[in-house]
């Protein structure tokens, strides 16, 4: 998570439970109720990089709608950020492992 | 004779209160909702350790948030609740789910889809870049997470909700650099007449306008295009209105131009659908009451038509009783014709809302070969259009086929109106000819695969 800058910002509601989770092998603080799309987002300007070469993806819709979230998990799995919230352990890459993409509808 | 099995789809305002006229009546129906909490799109619910209060969330609308939450909380075991369950399927009376990678079945006597909606989008130059957001996911970074999307941010598209999301980031204390809307302000005058049927929401207009001047917020009408700028993530916008060019600094854009309904479940389900010359988009074919063409299958809410919240309430509860009634169970005739009488109000309100904020077909249109359409695949106009008048696609389906716009892992959520006026104008033909993305199974994809065989 190579941190250009932050694109979310906290507006409140800061008083939650600290909850760390692993972002391309880094731990990451986030809070309590964050999803893991606000987790990444109010420290970097990325989820990931797009597969079709066109550069950065940040997410779009925060609804479960777009699928513009992806993020994978060490083990290969796909998980979309705006609807999965932050638990402790979770580990997650901003990029597809080796060989991963594309999975097989 | 048993119980009618009535399964529910959606536990917004429509399938809240569809579930609500189904306990009434003694049956116990499944809901169903992909959410974790129940409330939909404009009642969602902040994660349960949030403080917030209901006036600081829902503000105007907090009576009648609270009314609904407390309402669906009310069903205890009366319902059979099933959250954070997708259904991404239907056949033969039978509806297909995922629920945290495990599948299931329900099998149904009726089934009322209240899906809701998502932004409806036209593409613009940038618009893949991080900090551009949808309208919708602008509020739910406000709403769920307390979050804004940038730390001065430009709102970018037309309807009701361009206003409030500016409002309510406004008053959030959120530096709002500017409000761009492509409709004439001249077209908001010209549909008071309509929109004086609901006039509560006519003057809540209104007032967030007022709101927006007295915070110094600009609003720009009549936008032309927007090309969004910056390399790695959002810098400006640059505006184009009858007059002149602007640059906006920005480093964040919510966009959307209204809404579109969710209704790929309905097209899985094989009920006909028409094409609705006011919104320029195919909509599934229901009576006033809700029913489609297809026994047994009713839709609720704005997933059938956008007619905002209330009217979602209203429709969700004349569902249920004309899906009761169609099953045999005898109901109230008089309270049948009171909430058809309610409907053709909010139905008038609708055609106020679509003269004031049309959708600006000529951004499509008229968009430079050189943007994305599919945010999914990255595919630009430029060789949609190619698709579109060298493969003699002159049907969406087989553009999609061709250039696989619609294709994409957003199913065509987000490119589909878009997408249809390019080709449309690449081919010179109507608008209505050019036809629809057809939903498929799964109507979206499983996050995170699926643990056991699905049924094919
Ligand atoms: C992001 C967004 C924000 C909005 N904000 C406002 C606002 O502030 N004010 C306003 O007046 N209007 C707003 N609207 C319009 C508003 O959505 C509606 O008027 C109202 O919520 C419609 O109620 P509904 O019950 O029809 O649908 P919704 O409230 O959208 O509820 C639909 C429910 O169905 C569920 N669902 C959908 N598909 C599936 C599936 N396949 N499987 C399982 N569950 C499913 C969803 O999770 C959702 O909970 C908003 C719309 C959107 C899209
Ligand atoms: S941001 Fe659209 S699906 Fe997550």
């Amino acid at each position: 998570m190579e941190a250009s800058q932050r694109q979310l910002i906290r507006l409140g509601e800061t008083n939650r439970q600290e909850v760390i989770v692993v972002v391309d092998g880094r731990n990451v603080g986030a809070l309590e109720g964050d999803t893991l799309l606000t987790a990444v987002l109010v420290q970097a300007g990325r989820l990931r990089v797009s597969e079709f070469g066109d550069g950065s993806r940040a997410g779009f819709c925060l609804m479960g709608a777009c699928q513009d979230c992806w993020m994978w998990t060490a083990d290969g799995r796909r998980i979309r950020a705006c609807t999965t919230f932050v638990a402790p352990g979770l580990s997650v890459l901003t990029y597809p492992k080796e060989g991963v993409w594309p999975l097989p509808e | 004779m048993a119980a009618p099995r009535i399964v529910v789809v959606g536990a917004g305002p429509a399938g809240t209160r569809a579930a609500e006229a189904l306990v009434s009546s003694g049956i116990r129906p499944v809901v169903i909702d992909e959410a974790a909490r129940s409330g939909g799109q404009i009642y969602r619910r902040q994660p349960p350790n949030f403080k917030r209060g209901y006036e600081k969330l829902y503000g105007f609308d907090a009576q009648k948030a609270l009314g609904l939450h407390q309402c669906f909380d009310g069903f205890g075991d009366d319902i059979d609740y099933r959250p954070e369950t997708s259904v991404w399927n239907v056949r033969d009376r039978k509806l297909y789910t995922v629920c945290r990678n495990r599948s299931g079945e329900v099998e149904f006597d009726a089934a009322i889809f209240a899906t809701g909606a998502t932004d409806r989008l036209a593409p613009v130059k940038g618009w893949t870049l991080p900090g551009c957001f949808s309208l919708g996911g602008s509020q739910i970074a406000l709403k769920a997470q307390a979050c804004s999307i940038g730390k001065r941010v430009a709102f970018f598209g037309t309807g009701p909700l361009l206003y409030l999301i500016a409002y309510q980031y406004a008053k959030a204390g959120v530096d709002v650099a500017a409000v761009i809307d492509t409709s004439p302000f001249a077209n908001q005058a010209k549909a008071i007449p309509l929109l004086a049927a609901r006039p509560s929401l006519l003057a809540r207009g209104l007032y967030f306008r007022a709101f927006l001047a007295s915070k110094r917020i600009p609003v720009h009408s009549g936008a032309r295009s927007v090309e969004i700028v910056g390399s790695d993530r959002v810098r400006a916008v640059i505006v184009r209105t009858a007059g002149k060019t602007f640059e906006i600094e920005t480093d964040a854009v919510g966009t959307g131009f209204h809404l579109r309904s969710e209704n790929q479940l309905a097209d899985l389900a094989g009920c006909s659908f028409l094409f609705d010359h006011l919104t320029q988009q195919w909509r599934p074919n229901i009576d006033q009451d809700g029913r489609t063409d297809r026994a047994g299958i009713y839709l609720a809410g704005d997933g059938a038509r956008i007619l905002g919240a209330d009217a979602a309430e209203t429709a969700g509860r004349l569902a249920a009783i004309g899906a009761m009634r169609d099953l045999g169970l005898p109901q109230s005739e008089d309270e049948i014709r009171r909430l058809r009488r309610q409907m053709q109000r909010f139905e008038r309100f609708r055609k106020g809302l679509l003269v004031a904020f049309p959708w600006p077909e000529a951004l499509a249109r008229e968009a430079t070969d050189d943007v994305l359409v599919c945010r999914c695949e990255a595919i630009t106009v430029g060789s949609l259009r190619q698709t579109a008048v060298h493969e003699d696609a002159l049907e969406l389906n087989r553009a999609k086929a061709f250039s696989r716009v619609g294709m994409g892992r957003c199913q065509g959520r987000f490119c589909g109106s878009a997408a249809a006026e390019i080709v449309a104008a690449a081919r010179d033909v109507n608008l209505a000819d050019v036809g629809r993305i057809r939903g498929q199974a799964p109507i979206k994809p499983f996050p995170g695969g699926i643990d056991e065989e699905v049924a094919a």
